[in-house]
């Protein structure tokens, strides 16, 4: 009998916009000792399913209307808030996506951690303590006697990751839910996770329900797969089989979608020794004041970078959080003060450029944003975000404005009736390409992208890469393409440069660093990319 | 370059009408929701908000109208009559003087809703104005603007209004000033803390990349995302308003008299109410009400411009 | 924690002598002195008496004695009330305005948290919309309007109360002490709910039921910490709020405190009496400030550490 089986389970929220089905009719079932993975798209329902299960989903404006969840025995849905408490944190656990904003800043991480044992178990204080403390330790805490009276924030995000699987797993529960749990982390990080919560489950032999949007990462960890659409369960198969041979479209079209391999037409300019370069950068330095410090220290975001960028090439910029990649980026645009260094560009050194000289300069050197959320005017239509820098610059009369954006509408794969809508009416996709369009308005040389796929699912993200490919190939640009994502990086970029810590680690061709890194550094990212069967 | 044609909405309109003229194979634009589109429709659905600003403007239009719809003048005096209570002519009776009550209510209306607007008016002028500097240049300016809030925040103001009221005489000028420069304090404050937020959006950094100047970014980007939550505090800031007027009318240190306002009449109504208390009743609910309503309306407001935000 | 309160303090110092001089040289420059009242006083007895007050001299000698008698502990003698010092009439009025003040706040803490955090358990049902249509009748009644109306019905009315006083009869501090904590208990209850709310939609709650707590565990102990610092930092403000409050109270009830001394003492142009009271105000609610700020500080666990300088 499978430790946990869900039958016909039915979500729905009664919102003031109207009745939303976020679950829809879904079944499956987990063994003991099994990693089932569900994954899908944002708004699949993949978490809601897991929360209606422990009854976390909030009535309202949630309801679940049907369906039935046997485990050991009884039904999570009909068994009654009490009944279903007492089996939270005891007999199934969860931990979630975001480490930070899960664990209580007003608490210590001890007071936290005891609290299961003490009202489920019913243990004194001193006791709980001499288990947590043990606990800690197998999780990988350090120190963990002197951790105990430490707040969250005193912690790393994996640090605190490994405490909230700690909290979970304290009672020796039977069903373990990680919802995202690696998702906030930086790759390396990730891979330390995902490392440990399989060597607990195999240890302990328990259940675990582990929902992800990244395939790759449920590809690396789950026996069986689970995948969601819009509320519904699309497909289920082992891990090997769905994704080698995926029987449905919607699966098909996603594993499709994971950027792999190498970036399909390698470098147009290698012909030759005169490929200039456009924008040469020597010995970069951007330092911020240390906000927490109080004598006045710097955080060296950036510290003494150089490196050229070449005429019409794509250039990697990779590196994990803190790294100061993004600080480049914005290092070579100006919009932060640069501490010391050159950038070239015409021949002048931006850095010491005042804000006037800069002006006309601008249009040639563009920025697209990580959150197409973020990055548009709520306040503005697509017309006036697309409007504006033409205008301002004015590569554009007012005669003539109305269709010049309506033709970069097209030349970014947005509708044309679209053009009096606000921002908040598109998805992320069609933000994202509104801001594409918007920095692309006034046909720049060069274009800096920092993480502007990140914050897309997965199938929009594909999309929205080969968009880039492909403007960048019929306008002639450059683009200096930063991202944590080093699959993405490979299957888009010429060239790459690995930074750590503010300092570039490792700088070639992108097959040449994939396949032959030569720092330790790289080749540590390199490995924690999780792999996807019948992947190279 | 002409920034100020860039701003003017009528001239999207025309764009995009010859927009569409010229490029034959579009026949239609679909029409936007703009978020104050959004909020509207929002706010139409919240009856109590909806029945609040009813009520808000039917009062200011009887008070603007009274001065030609009321049968009694509000100094009119008839000594006979005394204080009666509510009748058929006097709806809300009369004061010791026979004066009609009603009417004194509403001209008094006048006076409170007056000086509710006008300071608040003073109060969202200088509180943008200095919010939202303070907030986008941020650095030592910020420091220092802010410091300077705190330091007023720390004055006692209300002891100091009550002093400058009594020392210089009670006139509705200082009367605005001194009640607007105690509330701006709190509208720089609540702005700032918007532009602090719009500062870090990436659509501003988006604005600086194409090179637009600092007054073009803070008047095309940032102060039209202030406005939700600085509509919102104004709604409430009236109310404030008009209870320091009312307070300060009820310890005799607001409006003169003859003039009146409903705090004057309610401190007249609350020496007499033993044996009168339709005279504390009636103004009493008058100012009650318009506080409601502008509250109600306030909270309608907040959730239809924001409608993460909760209720503090 | 310690160089946080000196820098605070420190501040404080310029902020206090702003008010000090303020408000000498407005109530110097003021039209009409505390010795034209309503009987014209024989020109050489005016003059013997502002001799007496020193208000002969210049006005710059007279601000200096003043600071230099400040400093000794000596806010001058009052002008309408001769041979009382105003360092002696503040001490008589304060005990009564702090009662009053004090049992104001309990009343609207212990009702507005109450209530507040029975609201926000409940968004959008009855047990939400009943107290917070209170709280805003709450608001909406001003104090002045709220007192009269009490007096009406509990004290002529029904008799239950008395109507005036303070610690003569008994139960003559119920009706004053509710008159002025109302407005506020209302105001708390509105800050509590929000706060709650807010932190009742945090991932570190759906945290906590995802362990099994209680109920009771998860709303007291995870969720109020957090959701009441609202409320904490609303005390500075509330109390100044409250002394203003009291001006009112203490004039329905006829309550001999601070309040009524002070708006007597600026209708009559009692200089010393208005700067004596003004000065003591000021300090009162820049502590209270400081007061508020530090308990919210000391709630938030990464705060206290910042100020405290670990890590």
């Amino acid at each position: 009998m499978a430790l946990l089986e869900v039958n016909n389970l039915t979500t729905r929220f009664y919102t003031r916009d109207g009745v939303i089905t976020a679950v829809d009719d879904v079944s499956f079932s987990v063994d003991r000792g099994e990693i089932l993975g569900i994954v899908g798209e944002s708004g699949s329902g993949k978490s809601v399913c897991c929360y209606s299960l422990l009854g976390l989903v909030p009535q309202p404006p949630g309801k679940i209307e049907c369906g039935s969840a046997m485990f050991e025995g009884n039904d999570l849905l009909a068994c009654g808030e009490l009944a279903l408490r007492d089996i939270r944190g005891d007999d199934i656990a969860m931990i979630f996506q975001d480490p930070m904003t899960s664990l209580n800043p007003f608490l210590t991480v001890g007071e936290q951690l005891i609290e299961p044992l003490i009202y489920h178990r019913q243990y004194s204080r001193s006791e709980a303590r001499t288990r947590v403390k043990e606990l800690l330790d197998e999780v990988g805490i350090r120190k963990a006697a002197d951790r105990f009276d430490s707040y969250p924030h005193e912690f790393s995000g994996g640090m605190r990751q490994r405490v909230m699987i700690a909290m979970a797993l304290i009672n020796e529960p039977k069903l373990l839910i990680a919802d995202e749990p690696t998702t906030a982390l930086d790759v390396t990080i990730q891979a330390q996770i995902l490392g440990l919560i399989a060597e607990l489950q195999k240890k302990r032999d328990i259940g675990v329900i582990f929902i992800s949007h990244d395939l790759g990462v449920v590809a690396s960890i789950a026996d069986r797969v689970l995948v969601m659409k819009e509320g519904q369960v699309v497909e289920t198969g082992t891990t090997e089989r769905l994704f080698t041979t995926p029987k449905e479209e919607y699966t098909r079209r996603l594993i499709d979608s994971i950027p792999s391999g190498s970036k399909p037409n390698i470098m147009i300019q290698t012909e030759g020794s005169h490929s200039s370069e456009i924008i040469k950068v020597h010995d970069l330095h951007t330092w911020f004041k240390d906000r927490n410090s109080v004598e006045g220290e710097y955080v060296k975001a950036v510290n003494g970078v150089s490196f050229d960028i070449q005429h019409g090439e794509i250039l990697g910029l990779v590196g994990e959080s803190g790294s100061g990649k993004s600080t480049i980026g914005r290092s070579l645009l100006k919009l932060v003060p640069v501490t010391s260094g050159e950038v070239i560009y015409q021949g002048q050194n931006l850095v010491e450029l005042l804000r006037v000289q800069m002006k006309p300069l601008r249009r040639h050197l563009q920025m697209i944003f990580q959150d197409p959320y973020a990055s548009l005017n709520p306040r503005m239509t697509v017309y006036d975000a697309l409007a504006e820098p033409m205008l301002y610059h004015e590569v554009a009369n007012r005669k003539d404005i109305g269709l010049k954006v309506l033709q970069l509408m097209d030349d970014v794969g947005l509708a044309r009736r679209y053009i009096r809508k606000y921002p908040h009416e598109f998805s992320g996709g069609q933000r994202q390409r509104i801001a594409i369009g918007r920095s692309i308005a006034c046909k720049p040389e060069f274009i800096v992208a920092d993480e502007p796929v990140s914050a897309l699912d997965v199938t929009i993200q594909s999309q929205i890469l080969d968009l880039l490919i492909e403007l960048v190939k019929d306008r002639n640009l450059t683009m200096l393409f930063i991202s944590h994502d080093l699959s993405v990086v490979r299957y888009l970029c010429d060239r790459t440069l690995v930074m750590q810590l503010g300092e570039l680690v490792e700088e070639g061709d992108t097959e040449t660093i994939f396949t032959s890194a030569q720092m330790p550094y790289t080749r540590d990212l390199l490995g924690a990319i999780p792999q996807i069967p019948g992947r190279v | 370059m002409d920034e100020s044609a860039l701003a003017t909405t009528s001239l999207r309109e025309t764009l995009v009408s010859r927009a569409t003229n010229e490029s034959s194979q579009v026949k239609q634009f679909e029409k936007g929701t703009s978020l104050w589109a959004d909020a509207w429709i929002r706010l139409k659905k919240n009856k109590m908000a909806i029945a609040s600003l009813y009520v808000l403007l039917a009062l200011i239009t009887l008070c603007v109208l009274t001065p030609w719809i009321s049968p009694y003048g509000y100094e009119e005096q008839n000594l006979n009559l005394g204080a009666i209570p509510p009748s058929i002519a006097h709806w809300f009776g009369t004061d010791v003087f026979g004066r009609d009550l009603l009417t004194r209510v509403l001209y008094g209306g006048r006076v409170s809703l007056t000086v509710g607007f006008i300071a608040t008016s003073v109060a969202l002028f200088i509180g943008v104005l200095w919010g939202t500097i303070s907030g986008y240049l941020g650095g030592r300016i910020d420091i220092v603007m802010m410091r300077i809030v705190d330091i007023l925040y720390a004055l006692p103001f209300i002891i100091f209004i009550i002093l400058l009221m009594v020392v210089f005489g009670r006139s509705m000028l200082l009367l605005f000033m001194a009640i607007g420069a105690v509330e701006w304090l709190t509208m720089a404050r609540i702005v700032r803390g918007q532009v602090l937020g719009i500062r870090r959006q990436e659509y501003i950094e988006a604005a600086l990349s194409m090179g637009l100047s600092t007054p073009t970014i803070l008047r095309r980007h940032v102060i039209p995302n202030t406005l939700g939550p600085v509509i919102v505090y104004a709604t409430l800031t009236i109310p404030q308003v008009m209870l320091l007027e009312a307070f300060l009318s009820f310890l005799g240190l607001g409006i003169q008299p003859p003039q009146s306002s409903w705090g004057l009449l309610i401190s007249y109504g609350a020496e007499t109410m033993e044996d009168y208390p339709w005279m504390l009743i009636f103004p009493g609910l008058a100012l009650s009400i318009t506080l409601f309503s502008l509250n109600f309306l306030g909270d309608g407001l907040r959730d239809a411009l924001d409608p993460k935000a909760s209720k503090d | 924690m310690w160089r946080f309160i000196w820098i605070r303090l420190l501040q404080a110092i310029p902020v206090i002598f702003v008010v000090i001089t303020a408000t000498f040289f407005l109530i110097r420059k003021a039209p009409g002195g505390p010795f034209d009242a309503e009987k014209p006083v024989i020109p050489s007895v005016k003059r013997a008496l502002e001799a007496k007050y020193n208000l002969d001299q210049s006005m710059w000698e007279q601000y200096v004695s003043y600071i230099a008698g400040l400093f000794r502990g000596d806010m001058g003698p009052s002008f309408k009330y001769p041979g009382w010092q105003v360092e002696d009439l503040i001490a008589s009025g304060l005990p009564i305005t702090a009662e009053l003040g004090f049992y104001a706040l309990l009343v609207a803490l212990a009702v507005g948290v109450i209530a507040g955090v029975i609201a926000a358990l409940k968004p959008n049902t009855a047990q939400d919309y009943i107290p917070m249509s209170l709280a805003m009748i709450g608001i909406c009644m001003p104090t002045f309007m709220l007192g009269p109306l009490l007096v009406l019905l509990f004290g002529i009315h029904l008799e239950w109360l008395p109507i005036s006083g303070w610690g003569d009869l008994p139960g003559d501090k119920i009706l004053p002490s509710i008159t002025l904590g109302a407005a506020y208990a209302a105001y708390v209850a509105r800050l509590s709910r929000g706060g709650m709310l807010e932190i009742m939609s945090q991932d570190y709650i759906r945290t906590a039921r995802a362990k099994g707590l209680p109920e009771r565990v998860v709303v007291i102990k995870h969720a109020m910490r957090g959701g009441l610092i609202p409320v904490v930092t609303f005390l500075g403000p509330a109390f100044a709020g409250l002394l203003a409050g009291s001006f009112v109270v203490e004039t329905i009830f006829q309550i001999p405190g601070l309040g009524r001394f002070y708006v007597q003492a600026a209708f009559n142009r009692d200089y010393t009496m208005i700067l004596g009271t003004t000065i003591f105000l000021s300090v009162l609610i820049v502590m209270f400030n400081l007061l508020s700020d530090m308990l919210a500080m000391w709630m938030n666990p990464r705060l206290r550490q910042q100020v405290s300088g670990k890590r």
